[in-house]
């Protein structure tokens, strides 16, 4: 049989060598870290010990051990299985073991539910890249990606591979920003207020004169964030980054809200929750089928007004509009109903990515009549614009 | 890991208690109870996670000591905290006295004027207790990080008194709904289960074990209504113990068979829906067609 490296220091399988079945553990779990599952060292050591106690002949036993051993998420667990067949079934093993090494097992690939590219929603609505806008700022990345391309303006990034960095790359930006938040508040707040209780007690140990002043901080409360999405055609280029960026937006922040508009409303807080992003992707292809026309951003609003504000749109609330603010719809309508977010809500955000390009104006009609009750006005063309918007985020 | 006898054994005392548990979750719970590593049990919100943890301190015959995380739970109020109110006062008393202030001092910052918050009591208990620490995922990642810092030391430091060692190695039960990713750190630590709904024929049985009395008929299509309903684009599916609640409610209404009276049916299914899309999404011909597939 084959050796492998095993990061298991070899003292600690014992007679390592020689029991096959040690060897087939050592196998199975460098297959599973093959696979992407999160398997450190000790997982390695303790699924010797449990196999230990099994004999091979007890599969089903094993399986359950190592399951629970193994596997680290709702993902791995679903995973699990097919690939504990794959490695201890017996027909199974030549043929697809070592297929199996390389890419990553889905059982709804296995399936044949997906052609090979998988990217259902490419086809759709939420293009992003236009091949024709190629050239002058798509760095091609390595080690610096981030560095590269901070500054670069999303649509220029034509290269798939680079996009796909991207797409994580901004989807990580936005968990980032919980932490950095919470860190400015804390420092932000620090000495303001003497905590009385505390005080008193610190001072015990002086014999109850107050040497040590205790100061309260204030309960950190992070904003609630609410994205609404513009996802119409003239909004291609960048609908599917916000995407992401509202998926992490939505790990990070524990009761944000994102919605997609074009010509009507819809809910993605569920869909973008999916840990799977290949499902994402064909969940939100299915929401955008039978969308055309115009995009009525006015309407939207209204919808979001009539149905949804009144439960998710509080005092702490920000709501975020992502929007080219070409409007199909009539202008008045738009310009009250972003007066009735606003009066609700703490802060009204509207990004618009085509503010990152020199030349533009907001003359189209829709954003005139939207400038009024915009709080912050930014474009988000680029990862650096994005990060910036961190500052306006801070709650105080 | 024991053998299958172990495993059917801890599954029959399970069940005694009120937890009907597949095989494959024994079989993880007796690995738990033997590797001791933490637990942590994720799953939708009312799959009955929870409920695996105080069944299991009820097989092990030993106290369950929960810890309910929320965002902004620090360590005076998961770990200790000093009863000061008392500390004044027996400094007052004692002023009187006239004793020497380091004594004074040791007297105050003595166990006795410890509150021992859930963390601290379930390391110093004399035997092995259940530590449920539930939704994690609420908690700061502060927190999660001094959590896993103890789960790996069974030590707590108190500066005034001195650093505490576990007496008993806690059993240590998480649990999470993934409202927020938990660092892959706490993950690899612990031992891993992922609680699903539970199949036709576990549901049945589970509704036989709290409703005895129950209509084997009814049982048999509200179980086949609530699986079909699960797999609806709900927001929030209805968990195991909205089905008891359903089967309590229908009950109490005297209702012998879902097609009696849609009406009625229809009233009934506040049991299961809580939020307002969800009424919404559930409509009368949705509902009929559920029932008429669940026979």
């Amino acid at each position: 049989m084959k050796k492998f490296q095993t990061g298991i220091p070899a003292e600690n399988i014992g007679a390592a060598g020689e029991d096959p079945l040690v060897v087939r553990i050592v196998e199975f779990v460098h297959l599973a870290r093959a696979q992407g599952f999160h398997v450190g060292v000790r997982e390695g050591l303790d699924a010797l010990r449990v196999a230990k106690h099994c004999t091979v002949l007890d599969k089903q036993r094993l399986r359950w051990g190592l399951r629970s051993l193994l596997c680290g998420n709702a993902d791995e667990w679903r995973r699990f299985d097919q690939l504990f067949d794959l490695y201890w079934l017996p027909s199974n093993r030549k043929t697809r073991i070592e297929s199996a090494s390389r890419g990553r097992i889905d059982s709804r690939e296995a399936q044949g539910r997906r052609g090979p590219g998988g990217e259902v929603a490419e086809a759709d609505q939420l293009q992003f890249g236009d091949t024709g806008d190629a050239g002058e700022g798509g760095a091609r990345g390595g080690a610096s990606l981030l560095e590269k391309t901070s500054g670069t303006d999303f649509r220029f990034l034509s290269d798939a591979r680079l996009m796909r960095e991207m797409e994580q790359l901004v989807e990580r930006l936005a968990r980032k920003m919980r932490r950095r938040l919470l860190r400015r508040q804390r420092i932000a707040r620090h000495g303001q207020r003497v905590h009385l209780r505390r005080t008193i007690r610190k001072s015990l140990r002086y014999g109850g004169t107050p040497l040590e002043l205790v100061f309260r901080q204030r309960r950190r409360k992070l904003p609630r964030l609410i994205l609404l999405l513009d996802v119409s055609r003239s909004m291609s280029l960048y609908s599917y980054l916000f995407l992401r960026f509202a998926r992490g937006v939505l790990g990070a922040f524990r009761d944000a809200q994102a919605f997609v508009y074009h010509t009507r409303l819809v809910p993605v807080t569920e869909v973008l929750r999916e840990r799977n992003i290949d499902a994402v992707k064909e969940k939100l292809a299915l929401i955008s089928l039978g969308w055309s026309g115009g995009t009525r951003i006015g309407e939207c609003t209204q919808s979001f007004n009539q149905q949804y504000a009144q439960k998710i749109v509080n005092s702490r609330s920000i709501v975020i509009m992502v929007s080219d603010g070409f409007d199909t719809g009539a202008p008045e309508l738009l310009a009250e109903q972003l007066q009735r977010i606003r009066r609700r809500a703490r802060k009204l955000i509207w990004l618009n990515p085509l503010l990152g390009r020199e030349d533009y104006q907001p003359t189209a009609a829709g954003m005139q009549a939207a400038l009024p009750f915009i709080d912050v006005f930014a474009s988000a063309h680029s990862l650096e614009s994005l990060k910036a918007l961190e500052s306006q985020l801070v709650y105080l | 890991m024991g053998n299958m006898k172990d495993i059917i054994t801890l599954q029959k005392d399970l069940e005694q208690v009120g937890y009907i548990a597949e095989q494959s979750l024994a079989a993880t719970l007796l690995l738990f109870a033997e590797l001791k590593r933490p637990l942590l049990l994720e799953g939708d919100a009312g799959v009955g996670k929870t409920e695996i943890a105080k069944a299991l301190a009820e097989v092990f015959h030993c106290p369950l000591i929960r810890l309910q995380c929320y965002e902004g739970l620090d360590a005076s109020s998961a770990v200790y905290e000093w009863n000061y109110q008392r500390q004044l006062l027996a400094i007052k008393i004692q002023e009187a006295g006239g004793r020497p202030v380091a004594e004074m001092e040791r007297h105050i910052f003595s166990e006795e004027f410890l509150l021992k918050r859930p963390l601290l009591q379930a390391i110093s208990m004399p035997s092995p207790p259940v530590l449920l620490v539930d939704e994690i995922d609420r908690a700061d990642e502060e927190f999660e990080a001094y959590l896993l810092e103890v789960l790996s030391d069974f030590q707590i430091s108190i500066p005034e008194l001195h650093t505490i060692e576990a007496s008993s190695i806690p059993y240590v039960v998480l649990t999470s709904n993934a409202t927020r990713e938990l660092s892959d750190a706490l993950r690899r630590r612990c031992l891993y289960l992922y609680v699903d709904y539970p199949n036709l024929d576990k549901e049945l049985r589970i509704i036989n074990r709290h409703l005895p009395e129950i209509n084997r008929e009814l049982a048999g299509q509200v179980v086949e209504f609530m699986h079909a309903l699960r797999r609806q684009d709900l927001r929030k599916k209805p968990g195991i113990s909205e089905t008891l609640d359903w089967l309590a409610a229908l009950m109490r209404l005297n209702v012998k068979n879902l097609n009696e009276d849609p009406e009625l049916i229809a009233q009934t299914l506040v049991c299961l829906l809580k939020t307002k899309e969800d009424r919404d999404a559930v409509t009368h011909e949705v509902m009929k067609r559920l029932v008429a597939n669940a026979g």
